[in-house]
């Protein structure tokens, strides 16, 4: 089914490499979870564009249909959806969030530790 | 609003009959869980389907009574 809502989200999943709907912007995250996430792309060195789901209400409710997960926020990588905060955090944690950007062609700040 | 920690396990039983279910009040407020779920159900599944089992159980509480509640799930070792 595709509804206005559902173009638009798909427009935004498919507008960057990285991609993050959440609740804030990446500067003011207005939410822990989000926050969470932010720090993890930035611990990264990741370039990633965030969707602020607080501006816009269609955008809001229709992410959840979209990717069929009921929370923000909502990591998609090359049009793929990750998962959520502890998706996200789990897989940073087993070095395997390192290997997907890898494969998926996206840049990742190499750290010493 | 808030769900009890024994409604959120009550839920997740009825749908993952032989899950096993610990569940953390974060903070004390009824309001923010961590939930740990190991099920034979999640064998073969990405983490993403692995949640979104867990949150078909919680029938759209999720993200809505239930704000809070942070997921791990596992297929038995």
């Amino acid at each position: 089914m595709t509804t206005p809502a559902h173009a638009k989200i798909d427009a935004e999943v498919k507008s960057g490499d990285v991609v993050l709907f959440m609740k804030g912007t990446p500067q003011f995250p207005m939410c822990g979870f989000s926050g969470q996430v932010v720090q993890i792309l930035d611990y990264l060195g990741v370039p990633f564009k965030g969707v602020n789901v607080l501006d816009n209400d269609e955008i809001r409710q229709g992410i959840k249909d979209y990717s069929n997960w009921p929370t923000i926020p909502q990591l998609y990588v090359k049009g793929e959806f990750i998962g959520g905060c502890d998706i996200t955090r789990e897989m940073f944690q087993s070095g395997e969030l390192v290997e997907l950007m890898k494969t998926n062609g996206v840049a990742v700040r190499e750290t010493a530790s | 609003m808030a769900m009890a920690a024994a409604e959120i396990e009550r839920m997740i039983k009825e749908a993952l009959p032989d899950a096993r279910v610990e569940i953390k009040d974060l903070a004390g407020d009824g309001d923010h869980y961590a939930a740990t779920v190991v099920s034979e159900a999640f064998r073969g599944k990405s983490r993403v389907q692995q949640h979104q089992l867990v949150y078909a159980a919680l029938k759209g509480n999720m993200g809505g009574v239930l704000h809070a509640l942070a997921l791990t799930t596992s297929a038995p070792t």
